[in-house]
């Protein structure tokens, strides 16, 4: 038994619902990333497991535990916060690294730099 | 149905799509084909994990999966960063 | 106030993270406001220029707007990958978008909305044409991204950061 069966049913259905949601946008993303054919769109699948895989879960969390322990319970902004600032970063420079590498092998289908490097990639 | 059963078939449900998830990201990384397929499993495997602890949390009311998934999200976005600055230069720091 | 406080934006988000992370009473009010007062300062010594926010009330219809379009594509990428990317018939292309946002800040908040919204992944961006490199997951019309990009994200932030 944990503190969370004493949640009401009107409680407990948007909490089983968010979490429902959350990890099927998750699994959908990991799907698309085993799935996929070519790199660039692997690349899209993940951010469904980090916008609203994410926060379905994350906000299921809040509303469950603000009801357990009788105050607004809200740590876990943090960790969505932590998400939403460090993803596109990984996302771009990975994305930028692929296209780098793509153009130095002279890959097909790969839009061509737009000028020689140097000075370049410090944006 | 009691909102003990329906939190308990939901948490199952989330722990297996979850479980399932960090399975697929695992193969895509193991498959390759190049090295940043792998850096972007990694990264999808590192969110996903951080999701499960999360999950597993709620469901064993523990407050320490909390800060684990914390501890992973910060950790997985500086091997990521680390992994794709590598791939893009050759060396880590410049 | 700008000796003291660098970057007030900066400080006040570390504040009300600490207040997130412990539990909200007056000792950790006092040390969370020292400790981020101190991380302001010392962050002025890596990065001086603080950013320039003209307008706020832009952002906020931003936000709302970039709120809805991140359900609406989650959906649309969710049902892609159920339907096999509409049984093979989805196509995704390389677009390049020129720019008229110079602000970093402002190239970073766009950076983020771009790379959170599933469906498109921003690539490169060249810092002296100003021009955009987007990846589009599912790529219907070619001229309907740029106008989307510049009029649905680009106008509200050249609001609130340039004009």
């Amino acid at each position: 038994m944990t503190p969370l069966d004493s949640l009401p049913l009107w409680l407990a259905a948007p909490v089983a619902a968010l979490l429902v949601i959350g990890s099927t946008l998750t699994v959908l993303g990991a799907f698309g990333l085993a799935h996929l054919r070519s790199f660039y769109d692997r690349i899209h699948a993940p951010t469904l497991g980090t916008s609203w895989g994410t926060a379905a879960i994350l906000l299921a969390s809040i509303l469950a535990y603000s009801w357990v322990q009788e105050r607004l319970v809200v740590h876990e902004i943090v960790v969505g916060i932590c998400v939403m600032v460090t993803t596109p970063v990984t996302t771009m420079l990975i994305g930028r690294a692929a296209l780098h590498r793509d153009r130095k092998e002279g890959a097909a289908g790969v839009p061509p730099s737009r000028r020689a490097r140097g000075g370049a990639a410090k944006g | 149905m009691t909102s003990a059963t329906l939190l308990w078939i939901a948490l199952t449900y989330a722990q297996t799509m979850l479980a399932i998830a960090g399975c697929l990201a695992t193969w895509r990384m193991w498959k390759g084909p190049r090295a940043q397929d792998r850096v972007l499993a990694l990264d999808c495997l590192y969110i996903t994990t951080m999701l499960l602890f999360f999950v597993t949390g709620m469901r064993l009311d523990t407050p320490f999966f909390f800060e684990a998934s914390l501890v992973i999200a910060i950790g997985g976005f500086v091997s990521s960063l680390a992994l794709a600055k590598f791939l893009l230069r050759g060396e880590v720091i410049e | 106030m700008s000796r003291f406080l660098p970057h007030p934006l900066l400080s006040l988000g570390l504040v009300f993270v600490w207040l997130l992370l412990t539990r909200f009473s007056l000792g950790h009010l006092i040390l969370g406001t020292v400790i981020a007062g101190f991380a302001g300062w010392a962050f002025a010594r890596i990065e001086p220029d603080r950013p320039r926010i003209r307008a706020y009330l832009p952002l906020v219809r931003l936000a709302l707007v970039v709120g809805l379009d991140i359900i609406r594509s989650n959906w649309a990428v969710a049902l892609l990958m159920l339907t096999n990317g509409r049984h093979g018939a989805r196509n995704s292309a390389f677009v390049e978008i020129p720019l008229r946002l110079r602000d970093p800040v402002g190239l970073s908040l766009l950076a983020m909305i771009v790379t959170a919204t599933p469906g498109t992944a921003w690539l490169e961006y060249d810092a002296e044409t100003g021009v955009l490199l987007l990846h589009v997951f599912d790529m219907i019309e070619t001229d309907d991204w740029p106008a989307l990009i510049c009029g649905r994200y680009e106008a509200r932030l050249l609001e609130a950061f340039e004009e």
